[in-house]
């Protein structure tokens, strides 16, 4: 009982001190984050933050990047709910290829696929869009989001369809007033995912933008590369960035343990 | 009635076939091509391929791939699921858990790397400090490549290790309190009830974590890419910074296709090698 908890205390302590250290960064000045190696700020400074959320160059940053993850959250889930239902409740030439071929795109490096992205959404007018990036994103997303939601769907039994039916509800009528409550955890969950993986992704989001829809990711990526970079701000806008997961975490921790327990990530 | 699914999956076709297919067609296309910027392209058949396997950068990127990947599971595969069984199953203490483990996995991955960065450079990092005292005064991460090696395996590690426990502790939650009690009353040792009880239930979860995890770490890039820029020399360049690289650098696009499909065409392989073996592996005492 006992080791068991030392055990737990240690990895935590593992899990939060990069994180903490962090913090800590961001709320000193230059000076000190160079020049002593402080466990703690002695000249707490709140300048960092200031100077982040009084830069445009920032601002829209963050904005760009809420902008394309909402995006994709929207597609994905749009079109993953009829390709969703479409494999749970129906046989038909060819649905098992057709699945794993969905799966495999999953597996795909984006590091593969940036340069025919990059020649795709250029030819057809749509770099740096907030758009384009959505649609790279649906490569990983869509395949994940059609097999978390065929997994709930498979839970659901098919009498409530057929009953439905047979009741007279026509198929829009039943899908919004029946079927859709019954899986909006798994439209949740799914959602969720998505979310996830849009969010935390540079190098797609990296290759299909240059000014107008770049994302924070991006932003904080070609600072660091300029020399002599002022690191306190770094922090701080590396901190801001793990605000939107954190509460979304926070929010659905209960869905999320259900989420995996569907055992499909 | 039959052509009626089609519609339904019309709208993730037209979506993936912009996001995947055509993407992968083009690539396939280029890979037979020599193609510089500027300059008609000229079909050269397999002879990019037999140039990138020639290529000792990628050898070498692919060898440390596979290497750190397999690092990473034999670490975050153990760590995870004991992690998972240390875990309280109920009381205040499970959500406060749960948000702390997903943390890290919300967190951008080139933060992640910019996390680590800030935690382990010698200027203003905790970790030499932490070296320092323990009587190692030589970390750098950006000098000595065994340093950053083991750095970048350490905030995988720290990245993807809740998504491992995460998998399991929801693995574990699904087993019925009946088995332990009936193993109880057998008279089963700790350990035996954990081979025979919990390992047999937990082993779709546990393929999951293993095939999820070996995808991703072989895909990986922005941690590795923001932390030491896959340096120093090549010692922390994987096949993504590798890929990316002959991507991006100006240099023959048809290179760099060919590259993309031996990698594609690698994680779609041994994700399949994995998945199997693990099929097999204690495949008669399952469900």
């Amino acid at each position: 009982m006992k080791k068991r908890n030392v055990a737990l205390w240690v990895y935590f302590a593992f899990l939060i001190m990069p994180i903490y250290w962090m913090l800590n960064t961001s709320f000193k000045t230059n000076d000190e984050i160079l020049s002593y190696l402080h466990w703690y700020p002695h000249d707490f400074t709140v300048q960092n933050y200031v100077q982040i959320f009084t830069s445009p160059f920032w601002r829209r940053g963050f904005l760009n990047s809420i902008a394309f993850v909402s995006l994709n959250v929207l597609i994905v889930i749009i079109a993953a709910v009829p390709a969703a239902y479409a494999f749970s409740r129906w046989n038909f030439r060819g649905d098992k290829h057709l699945f794993f071929w969905l799966l495999t795109n999953r597996m795909a490096p984006p590091a593969a696929f940036i340069v025919p992205f990059f020649a795709l959404y250029s030819n057809i007018g749509l770099f740096d869009t907030h758009i384009a990036v959505a649609l790279a994103h649906a490569l990983f997303n869509l395949p994940l989001a059609i097999w978390i939601l065929e997994g709930f769907m498979s839970g659901i039994p098919r009498q409530i369809d057929e009953t439905a039916f047979v009741d007279g509800y026509s198929f829009p009528r039943f899908f919004t007033k029946i079927f859709f409550p019954l899986i909006s955890q798994g439209i949740a969950v799914a959602a969720f995912f998505a979310f996830l993986f849009s969010w935390v992704e540079l190098l797609l989001a990296r290759t299909l933008t240059s000014t107008v829809a770049k994302p924070i990711t991006v932003t904080l990526s070609r600072s660091l590369g300029a020399g002599g970079w002022d690191w306190g701000v770094l922090a701080a806008a590396g901190v801001l960035t793990m605000v939107p997961g954190a509460l979304v975490v926070y929010f659905i921790r209960n869905l999320m343990a259900k989420g995996f327990a569907m055992g499909r990530v | 009635m039959k052509n009626r699914a089609w519609w339904f999956l019309l709208p993730s076709l037209a979506v993936m076939s912009l996001s995947a297919f055509i993407p992968l067609m083009t690539v396939i296309n280029y890979a037979q091509y020599s193609v510089f910027p500027g300059s008609a392209p000229q079909y050269i058949g397999m002879e990019n391929f037999a140039s990138v396997l020639q290529d000792p950068v990628f050898i070498g990127s692919l060898r440390r791939q596979v290497l750190f990947s397999f690092e990473v599971l034999l670490i975050e595969i153990p760590l995870g699921l004991g992690l998972a069984l240390a875990l309280p199953k109920k009381g205040k203490w499970v959500g406060w858990s749960l948000v702390l483990l997903g943390i890290p996995l919300l967190i951008p991955w080139n933060v992640v790397g910019i996390i680590w960065r800030v935690f382990t450079r010698s200027d203003l990092g905790a970790v030499p400090a932490m070296f320092n005292w323990f009587g190692y005064a030589g970390y750098n991460a950006s000098l000595n490549s065994a340093d950053a090696w083991w750095t970048v395996v350490a905030m995988d590690v720290w990245h993807w290790t809740p998504l491992v426990v995460l998998l399991c502790y929801a693995g574990l939650q699904a087993i019925p309190e009946e088995f332990y009690r009936a193993a109880k009353i057998d008279g089963a040792s700790a350990w035996s009830t954990f081979i025979y009880v919990t390992l047999p239930k937990l082993r779709h979860a546990l393929i999951l974590a293993v095939l999820l995890r070996f995808m991703d770490s072989f895909k990986i890039y922005a941690e590795p890419f923001q932390l030491t820029g896959g340096g120093p020399g090549n010692s922390t360049t994987f096949l993504s910074i590798y890929t990316s690289r002959k991507a991006i650098g100006g240099f023959n696009m048809g290179f760099g296709a060919a590259v993309s499909i031996i990698y594609f065409f690698l994680v779609i392989l041994i994700s399949w090698l994995l998945y199997t073996a693990m099929l097999n592996v204690g495949g008669g005492n399952s469900k």
